[in-house]
């Protein structure tokens, strides 16, 4: 198990003050100047060298990305760091906690940030049902620009302001490009790549896009060393994670451990264990609603991360363990996110805007078994035809629960089809 | 889903309160000169908070306020499921009933919402202080259920415990947000299994020393370059 020092968030549960007092006995914003002094190229090549890949969902390794910014500033052009704060993909709630608890991570990161992708300002965006959040976050703002740790004019000589953004209500816009769009003041809808962000992102200027966990858990990679970062986990899955653990276990809570740690070990440690002990299992969606499930069979000594869910050919994603025992209705817990893709497809594209939704009424009728046997494969093929055919991966991600289940559940939709069909004969 | 139109009714007219004007200022200041219109989402909040719900002559507003087309706002405040394009009760309920929710009980916060509030969602209640709908997932899914009413999250609910915080507010009291079975936050149930080790909170007991050095936080082995091979996916490519 990870120990408590080498853990970043140690106001996680919100137990200590969120203020800046408290957040300084914590050890952040401890030597942040000498952070800077490292440069713009050392930081990012520390960050490189940590291993940290994005918390997002897509892990993509950040300090390559920070290094896709330009190297000089257009005077026209002025560098912008988004973080991405929209957290909506179900199961996962862990930006809330460092928002509303532990924000000051997440300040002192975002001036280190965007000092080393040479931005002099930065918005986050909070989804806009995160009020609580929004303002503690803000909170922790008006804190560091009172005590002139940011600011156009502050103690560590970057100029930087800092502003907190919000939303309305659209999971959508946890997309990058749509999440620009939406800050620029549009509908929330996902921009054709390339151009990518750092080239063209926020009113056409170069901008990073980052999830919330991957800029808080800069200041303390670069305090402590990449060397530190990159011994905690696996080679390429390096560092600490914040995991969500949900559904049918003990003790649902969110916990930092060790990337790569057993999926048994962190249930069993941390969320009380499964509901009717381990055998009770059924299933577990390891990564988010966009990941594909995997059976007990595979979850039962499969490592939590990236490289060790993709061998399993399902995902770490956000982290969000959901957890489903034996008296799960699987088909239905798949039909409901088949129905959140639906509702939450922008409709752009016409895959994304008529598969989701065809998806969703077949899921239906699967569920109860109102279907033929043939129409499971039809289901297959239409879920490959949306998936990589669309301007954004909410296409993807529709399709890939349901590719789970019917990977690893084609029994249980055949005999729910075989047990409706006797129903109906002897009607 | 709301209906994503306007509504029928709509009143006279729309002005910002004096106060809200002011906020929504600072929201334009917030961006570069020329970008106003990145304040839209927050206009029509502030507006929302003041009239209750999203109307035709707000929607106007705006979009002369940040010299927008008309359609440009509408666009917005029909895009966003958060702006109410009706009245609601004064107590508006958002009840997340995706599957992590639903695994664990949703469905009965939602029959509570039914008893209590109003057979459909999106009508409000007889005595005009409430209204309710079901929601996607609102990121708080390891107190799950939870329900949002207004501004403050309530989790870790059963259909019992809802009807009690429903009755509780129509008594004009304020139950306490949060955790339903005395949870701080998201920490398991009975006290959290990490961050117990009380150094980490007095600075006098930390393993101190100064912040790295210039060299020292350049001075990595070897053996992390090697780690370093990672396969590269395009920004934004899910998972
Ligand atoms: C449909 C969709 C929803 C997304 N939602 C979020 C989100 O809520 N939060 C987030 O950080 N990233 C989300 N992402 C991923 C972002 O597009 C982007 O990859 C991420 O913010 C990059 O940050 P990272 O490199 O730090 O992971 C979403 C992606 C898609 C396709
Ligand atoms: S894939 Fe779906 S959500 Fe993404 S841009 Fe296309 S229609 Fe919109
Ligand atoms: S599923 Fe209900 S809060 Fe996430």
């Amino acid at each position: 198990m990870l120990s408590d020092r080498d853990r970043i968030f140690t106001n996680l549960y919100g137990f200590e003050g969120a203020d800046l007092e408290s957040a300084r006995r914590r050890g952040n914003w401890d030597g942040t100047k000498k952070l800077l002094d490292l440069g713009p190229e050392a930081i990012v090549d520390i960050m490189k060298k940590s291993g940290l890949r994005g918390r997002g969902g897509a892990g993509f390794p950040t300090g390559l990305k920070w290094s896709f910014m330009p190297k000089q500033v257009d005077p026209a052009r002025p560098h912008y760091l988004v973080i991405n704060a929209d957290e909506s993909e179900p199961g996962t709630c862990k930006d809330r906690d460092i928002l509303r608890n532990d924000p000051h991570t997440l300040v002192e990161g975002a001036l280190v940030a965007s000092f080393a992708m040479r931005a002099h300002v930065a918005y986050i965006y909070v989804r806009g049902e995160f009020i609580r959040e929004r303002e503690a976050l803000q909170r922790a703002v008006d804190e560091a620009y009172a005590a002139r740790l940011i600011g156009k004019d502050n103690v560590h000589g970057w100029p930087f302001d800092l502003y907190v953004h919000h939303g309305a209500g659209a999971y959508i816009c946890g997309e990058e490009t749509a999440l620009l769009e939406s800050l620029e003041g549009k509908k929330g809808q996902p921009r054709l790549k390339p151009p990518f962000p750092a080239n063209m992102g926020l009113y056409g200027c170069p901008t990073t896009v980052n999830n919330v966990e991957s800029i808080a858990v800069a200041p303390t990679i670069l305090r402590r060393g990449a060397e530190w970062f990159a011994g905690i986990g696996r080679p390429n899955n390096t560092g600490t994670k914040v995991f969500c653990i949900s559904g049918h276990v003990n003790k649902p809570c969110n916990v930092e451990e060790a990337m790569g740690i057993p999926l048994k070990e962190l249930i069993e440690k941390h969320a009380g264990g499964v509901r009717g002990g381990w055998d009770n299992l059924l299933a577990v969606i390891p990564g988010g609603a966009s990941v594909p499930l995997i059976p007990k069979s595979v979850c039962d000594d499969i490592l939590m991360d990236f490289d060790s869910l993709k061998a399993a050919q399902t995902g770490l994603g956000t982290a969000a363990v959901i957890v489903m025992d034996k008296s799960t209705d699987i088909v239905k817990a798949i039909q409901r996110l088949s129905y959140f893709y639906k509702h939450e497809s922008c409709g752009q594209c016409t895959p994304c805007r008529e598969g989701t939704g065809w998806m969703w009424r077949v899921m239906t009728r699967l569920q109860q078994g109102r279907a033929a046997v043939d129409e499971i494969d039809l289901l297959q093929e239409v879920t490959k035809q949306v998936e990589g055919h669309t301007i954004c991966a909410l296409g993807d991600a529709a399709a890939w629960p349901i590719q789970g289940l019917i990977r690893h559940f084609r029994p249980e939709l055949e005999r729910r089809i075989r047990e409706y069909g006797a129903l109906k004969a002897a009607e | 889903m709301t209906a994503r139109r306007l509504h029928e009714e709509q009143p006279a007219g729309f002005a910002f309160s004096e106060e809200n004007m002011a906020r929504v200022n600072q929201w334009i200041a917030k961006f570069p000169p020329g970008r106003q219109r990145s304040a839209v989402i927050s206009a029509l909040w502030i507006g929302q908070e003041q009239e209750g719900w999203v109307t035709k002559p707000m929607i106007e507003e705006v979009a002369k306020l940040l010299d927008m087309p008309y359609i440009r706002v509408l666009e917005v405040a029909t895009f966003y499921t958060m702006f109410h394009l009706k009245p609601v009760g004064r107590h508006h309920v958002q009840v997340c009933t995706t599957t992590p929710c639903w695994l664990r009980g949703s469905d009965d916060v939602v029959k509570a919402c039914k008893k209590h509030i109003s057979d459909k969602p999106h009508s409000v209640s007889a005595d005009g202080e409430f209204s309710w709908e079901e929601v996607e997932c609102l990121g708080a899914c390891v107190n799950a259920p939870m329900v949002l009413i207004n501004s403050d999250p309530y989790e870790d609910l059963t259909g019992e415990k809802t009807e009690e915080i429903l009755e509780a507010i129509r008594r004009g009291e304020t139950p306490k947000p949060g955790s339903q079975i005395g949870r701080h936050a998201s920490e398991p149930e009975g006290g959290p299994t990490t961050l117990t080790e009380r150094a980490l909170y007095d600075p006098t007991l930390r393993h101190s020393g100064p912040s790295l050095s210039d060299d020292e936080a350049k001075n990595v082995t070897p053996g992390v370059e090697q780690r370093e091979a990672p396969t590269q996916k395009p920004p934004g490519a899910a998972t």
